[in-house]
């Protein structure tokens, strides 16, 4: 193992926080395009990073350290939690110390925080964000682990650039039956653990039908900037979970040849820029559901991840 | 206990539609009020007049919507004891009104809620700014009271406030939810933060001007409200308005329908969370204030109207295009209105939620668009129609549902409905003057004018005063009477139905707090 493997350890770390702002960039902007809108630039979430990075911060005066340092931890969780999914190359040292349940962890760490924070200042809208983010959490935590779990079974390992490397590697190409099932409900939960609709709308102003948006109105300034990187990180994350499990081509499985990595990290663009197309999409044609058809919804997702894992074992074994 | 007198007595007043006014004693007020509920009336507006300076006497007014005629009670009191018996134990729409009325000019009903309503610590507790010896440029310093919610205990239960500011650039109202988890127990308003004035603010206007400042009461139904202002000024004067007038009027009065028609339902769909509506929808609106600047010369038709007609004529090619701009978009709605209705998604979001069961709409006295998604079938257009719509005969719009949804048809067949008139109004436009000056009016003539705006009847009580000025002018708006509703419709719904619930009814605050 050389120093390049830790060079690109940092820098994919490094990439993934740079490349997430573009990556929401892009689902808005199709978004807007698909409803007939004219667009806002591509650098529109830079802008606002620039704009929040230049503000005084307001803080509520009853707030505890715990406010004002949540947003350094959920952003903190988030770019560690890039450092461990394999987007453009296997070699990573990180990801050999925290498999994938552990990044299960690291977002339900972000997600407490973000909770607590929330309920910190004790308005009534932090609490009543951080009580359904909860409920969601709660729901989406189980069905994301089953969805790994068959991944596991297939590939004998709990880390997910040995998934990767399973794949990449097989003498032929196999359709899995399994995976069908648990790419239906990985995509159920992505939408879930973003605050995207059909569960939340990342765009609403009425107060009362937030819930992401609920638990951050009392932060400004460079807390809010922290905490939208964090959320964009977060949604460029799954994305980057749903590729190494269900789409892998085009990452470096041996070695960091800095000619390899370039057309890999191409393959992430191409991949950034259909995923995102398609969750616009998604998005265009649904409306929110109802708060309580939530848990319906998830428990399905929950559902489909049993069914895959049952597929895998009954069919694939 | 007879209630002959009501069909005794009673003198016709000058409004543009039919009303007969009744002087009653207290005891008559009272037995008014319990022959008017079983007669299933309902009460359009209550206001208070201050004629010291006359009689030395305080007045109050109520109107009363029957299916044939408006009945106005008018009961006088003696300055020393302003108490007259409260309404609200028929009428549960008084309830409010009655606060109002003590807030601004202290007549006290018998009985009833005592707290403040439009007051809000602005003023002190015994100054009363609607009495005629009010300086209105007195000025106090803000002492914001507490106000008393009605709390609701139990295990669990605890209350959220919003507002009055809101997360979003809308109008300010306070809502105060008492909930167990997300379910909702009881919702209680509390609203007037707009509260301008403008009662006063009447007093003394040129009759002439009074159009101006009656335009500006509520922004989204400044056509409804001018014209109530000039048809209760032109019948004062014992005016008939030109035909040709009171068909561009009725224009006029159809396109704001279809302007705030279009916006509700495309910020129906973004409030359930489908963007594609509000774009959508928000689009063809935008093209229908861009004809109305074209045409009229004014995006939302502010000042307009005035007594006597409108301010412009349309010319041939302005008719040309609206009668296109009809058609292109009777498709646009229709072909809309089915990618709503199939899409299971927001049908699941608009079905059962907020419902308003027909009782209660009739117990709470629902008017206008509200009303008709609850199966009231109270459109004045229809009932008492004034010209031009007595030759235009609107259809009725009915719906018995009471849900978000119904809201929503409702909202599709009126557009419908209204591009019809719309077009049969430009086929037809009879030729003429569209502008006459009024003659001089009596001094201390009470005239009414009753329109039935987007969100309901819209009603103007105007007095005239000598020297051709305002006496007082009470506006009243129909989100009066719809609001409580919107508090009887959350109920058992959840905390996050709420805006979507708020929204199908869309009411006035401007409009409401005066």
């Amino acid at each position: 193992m050389n120093m390049a493997v830790y060079v690109w350890q940092i820098g994919g770390c490094l990439l993934a926080i740079a490349l997430a702002p573009l990556f929401a960039g892009w689902v808005t902007q199709c978004r807007a395009w698909l409803q007939n809108r004219s667009a806002p630039s591509l650098w529109q979430p830079y802008r606002m990073l620039r704009k929040l990075l230049h503000k005084d911060a307001a803080v509520a005066t009853h707030a505890s350290p715990l406010f004002r340092s949540a947003p350094y931890v959920v952003f903190a969780t988030m770019a560690l939690a890039a450092a461990i999914i394999p987007s453009v190359t296997t070699e990573l040292p990180l990801a050999r110390v925290a498999d994938a349940i552990a990044l299960v962890g690291l977002f339900a760490t972000g997600r407490v925080f973000m909770a607590l924070a929330a309920m910190d200042v004790g308005t009534a809208f932090g609490t009543l964000g951080a009580r359904r983010e909860m409920m969601i959490g709660f729901l989406t935590e189980p069905a994301l682990l089953m969805v790994l779990f068959s991944a596991f079974l297939m590939f004998g390992s709990t880390a997910l650039p040995a998934i990767v490397e399973g794949t990449l590697t097989a003498h032929q190409f196999v359709l899995h039956p399994s995976l069908a099932f648990a790419g239906v409900a990985f995509v159920m939960v992505l939408l879930a653990e973003n605050a995207r609709l059909p569960i939340d709308n990342p765009s609403t102003h009425l107060e009362l039908t937030m819930i992401h948006e609920a638990m951050v109105l009392e932060y400004s300034a460079r807390h809010l900037a922290l905490i939208e990187w964090a959320s964009w990180l977060k949604l460029f994350n799954y994305a980057c979970i749903g590729f190494a499990v269900f789409m892998p081509w085009g990452i470096v499985v041996d070695g960091a040849d800095p000619r390899r990595l370039v057309l890999a990290i191409a393959a992430l663009l191409l991949k950034l820029v259909i995923a995102g197309a398609a969750l616009a999409l998604f998005e265009t044609v649904s409306a929110k559901l109802r708060l309580f058809r939530a848990p319906e919804f998830l428990t399905m997702a929950f559902l489909l991840a049993v069914l895959g894992l049952l597929v895998h074992l009954l069919l694939e074994v | 206990m007879s209630t002959d007198f009501l069909e005794r007595e009673g003198t016709r007043l000058p409004a543009n539609v039919a009303v007969r006014r009744v002087l009653v004693d207290a005891a008559q007020w009272s037995q008014s009020a319990q022959s008017l509920r079983d007669l299933d009336a309902c009460l359009l507006a209550l206001w208070g007049a201050d004629d010291r300076d006359v009689d030395g006497m305080f007045r109050i007014f109520a109107a009363f919507l029957l299916p044939d005629h408006v009945l106005l009670l008018q009961h006088a009191m003696p300055a020393a004891t302003p108490v007259y018996p409260s309404l609200a134990g028929w009428f549960p729409v008084a309830d409010r009104l009655q606060r109002a009325v003590y807030d601004l000019l202290g007549l006290q009903p018998d009985a009833g809620d005592r707290r403040p309503w439009l007051r809000h610590g602005g003023w002190p507790d015994d100054h009363f700014p609607l009495r005629r010896d009010s300086d209105s440029t007195q000025t106090f310093p803000v002492e914001p009271a507490p106000y008393s919610f009605v709390p609701v205990s139990g295990d669990g239960v605890h209350e959220i406030a919003v507002g009055p500011v809101h997360a979003g650039t809308i109008e300010p109202g306070h809502f105060r939810f008492s909930v167990v988890g997300e379910k909702v127990l009881r919702l209680e308003a509390r609203l007037g933060y707009t509260h301008k004035g403008i009662a006063k603010r009447f007093e003394g206007l040129p009759l002439a001007e009074g159009h101006h400042l009656a335009a500006r009461i509520c922004g989204d139904s400044t056509v409804a409200f001018s014209w109530a202002y000039c048809a209760a000024l032109e019948s004062i004067t014992d005016t008939e308005l030109p035909r040709r007038a009171a068909s561009l009027r009725a224009l006029a009065l159809e396109r704001e329908r279809l302007a705030n028609h279009l916006g509700d339902l495309g910020a129906l769909g973004n409030d359930a969370g489908l963007a594609f509506g509000l774009v959508q929808f928000s689009s063809l609106k935008e093209q229908l204030l861009r004809l109305n600047q074209e045409a009229f010369g004014k995006r939302y038709l502010f000042d307009y109207l005035v007594p006597g007609g409108v301010v412009t004529d349309l010319g041939m090619h302005a008719i040309r295009a609206m009668l296109d701009e009809a058609t292109m978009l009777e498709q646009a709605v229709a072909t809309l209105r089915t990618i709503y209705d199939d899409h299971a998604g927001l049908q699941d979001r608009f079905r059962d939620a907020g419902q308003v069961s027909p009782e209660l709409a009739r117990a709470h006295g629902a008017l206008g668009l509200a009303g008709r998604a609850s199966g009231t079938a109270q459109d004045v257009r229809i009932d008492l129609p004034w010209p031009p719509y007595d030759w235009l005969r609107p259809r009725r719009v009915l719906r018995f549902g009471g849900d978000v949804a119904a809201r929503v048809l409702v909202r599709f067949d009126e557009i419908i409905e209204s591009l019809r008139l719309c077009r049969s109004l430009l086929e037809t436009l009879p030729a003429g003057p569209s502008l006459i000056t009024l003659p001089t009016a009596a001094t201390g003539r009470l005239g009414l004018g009753l329109i039935e705006g987007w969100r309901g009847p819209v009603l103007i009580a105007l007095e005239t005063a000598a020297d051709n000025r305002v006496r007082r002018c009470h506006a009243h708006d129909p989100s009066w009477q719809n609001w409580p509703l919107v508090e009887y419709a959350i109920h058992g719904n959840i905390v996050p139905d709420f805006p979507l619930i708020n929204k199908s009814f869309n009411l006035a605050y401007s409009g409401h707090d005066g």
